[in-house]
């Protein structure tokens, strides 16, 4: 038998039954204000890189200038806030290494993004880079991982013209390119099918070409069989694009202003995590203590 | 012979594509890439075939006045103007060679202020569904639930600064225990262990699958039952 009175056991399941079944408008608001609130306040946290992450930075710090470098935009608009960070700290690293950048999409919706990289990275940091000598936009085609084995052995067959409809010839950067071997480097921002995986299977495994990149949080457990042996490196979300950015910050500051999208992005995506955890512990003691309140009723 | 032929087509396609892969010296290797030319191709028909069905499963949905069928309206009326917009070019650059992404053109106009706020809203939502489901279904009730929901834990946190924060201070001999660590471990071993289980297990399911389809055992790509 129980010592306390009706009214506190009252008081204590009432207590367990609201954090047992916490209406899912309060959990929608909470996350809303956990977003909202360090927006607002500019709550910033130190970013560390992981090995995973800074095995990218690596490779494309030890590319001699001239290199060239792959930069594929496999993602639309939903996953912006994770995959664009990424795409644009890249860009601005292999820019200002004087590697070439060579900007496509195996995705329709992926060119927009290549405007956004263009408009925020090359007109902003390096507008006395010139198109088609040191960056060229070649565009979206269709045909998924066919396309992606198709251009490991003939690139120009696929790639007739540019984005614009100018002959690929007309580019100096095209002359000495005739498939994807001809790269030093392939970098993947995607954020489904197709995308890393088949940049791996069709392109960077056959070809012996290095592929790394960047995909949605969602998506990064899923490519951990391939790294390090077929993946060299991988951002995950939104963190690896903020580790990225972070080492990028750390050793060219000069890119402060400009290349810290992610590492800003990092307050609000803490907060929610701890929100999401808070919940997850309510909905744990009101499931143990719903649980030793049964016990205790099966032995009265 | 409605069968026979596609599936005499199939045969062939099967092995040749097979022989591309494996045999890596003139002919057959460039028929690889052959064959990658011809699936663009294909791939792009695949978008008149996409276009085609959506129109036909909602125009019949708005047909039969289905279950919210109002919305269908809203999907096929969408993939209507954008086409139309986009394939004759309205409101941009004239002719066929037109840009229809160049700036002022309705076509991206209709993608940036449509387009892109509709998506970036889909995946916004998942935060929300993501925190309520969560809180109701993270329960402790087995071993293998606990297991899962403090994998869940480490990764919440070691995907965050707060990792570094919280178990930062620990000293050398105890940095394994460092939450970032923890969190790059799980990924790494458990989690590459369980993935590859899975992708092995697909891959020999597809290969089970392209072996019967080749030599004709399983024809439910034709429209029928398999044998």
């Amino acid at each position: 038998m129980t010592d306390e009175k009706p009214e506190e056991t009252q008081k204590k399941r009432d207590i367990i039954k609201i954090m047992n079944t916490i209406d899912r408008r309060i959990i929608f608001l909470l996350i809303a204000l956990a977003i909202i609130l360090p927006l607002v306040f500019h709550l910033v946290f130190t970013v560390r890189a992981s090995p995973i992450v800074e095995a990218i930075f690596d490779k494309v710090e030890s590319l001699p200038p001239g290199s060239k470098v792959i930069l594929s935009f496999d993602y639309g608009p939903s996953t912006v806030p994770e995959n664009q960070p990424m795409a644009e700290a890249v860009a601005r690293h292999v820019l200002h290494k004087d590697l070439k950048l060579y900007m496509m999409a195996v995705w329709a919706t992926g060119p927009p993004q290549i405007d956004l990289v263009k408009s925020r990275v090359v007109d902003v940091d390096f507008p006395k880079k010139v198109y088609g000598k040191d960056w060229i936009n070649l565009g979206y085609k269709a045909g998924n991982q066919g396309l992606i084995n198709a251009i490991l052995l003939d690139l120009k067959g696929m790639y007739t013209t540019d984005i614009h409809g100018t002959p690929i010839d007309d580019f100096e950067m095209m002359r000495d390119v005739a498939n994807l071997t001809d790269m030093s480097l392939i970098v993947c921002i995607g954020s489904g099918y197709p995308g890393m995986r088949e940049w791996v299977q069709f392109a960077g495994d056959p070809g012996r070409i290095p592929v790394c990149g960047g995909v949605t949080a969602v998506e990064a457990p899923l490519l951990y069989p391939y790294y390090p042996r077929q993946l060299l490196g991988l951002m995950g979300g939104l963190q690896g694009a903020a580790e990225y950015e972070a080492t990028l910050v750390t050793k060219y500051p000069q890119f402060i202003a400009t290349s810290e999208q992610a590492v800003k992005l990092m307050g609000p995506q803490t907060v929610a995590h701890l929100v999401i955890i808070s919940f997850v512990i309510i909905g744990n003691i009101a499931f143990f203590a719903e649980k030793g309140r049964q016990r205790k009723g099966k032995k009265a | 012979m409605k069968v026979q032929i596609p599936l005499i087509i199939s045969f062939i396609v099967g092995i040749a594509l097979i022989i591309a892969i494996f045999v890596p010296h003139d002919p057959f290797h460039s028929m690889n890439e052959t064959f990658s030319i011809y699936f663009d191709l294909i791939a792009v028909f695949a978008f008149i075939l996409g276009g085609g069905n959506l129109l036909k499963v909602h125009g019949d949905k708005i047909y039969r006045r289905a279950k919210d069928w109002k919305y269908s309206i809203v999907t096929a009326a969408g993939f209507i103007i954008m086409l139309v917009v986009g394939a004759l070019k309205l409101g941009g650059p004239p002719g066929f060679t037109g840009d229809v992404t160049a700036e002022g053109s309705w076509f991206k106009f209709m993608y940036d202020s449509l387009f892109v706020p509709l998506q970036s809203t889909m995946f916004s939502l998942l935060a929300f569904f993501v925190a309520s489901a969560s809180y109701r279904a993270f329960r402790a009730k087995t071993r293998e639930a606990t297991l899962l929901l403090i994998a869940a834990f480490i990764i919440l946190v070691g995907r965050t600064p707060l990792g570094h924060y919280l178990t930062g201070w620990l000293p050398p001999p105890l940095q394994f225990l460092h939450i970032p660590n923890v969190s790059n471990w799980i990924l790494s071993f458990p989690n590459m262990a369980g993935q590859r289980a899975i992708m092995i297990g697909i891959s020999l399911g597809i290969i089970a699958t392209s072996l019967k389809m080749i030599l004709g055992i399983e024809r439910s790509y034709l429209g029928g039952e398999s044998k």
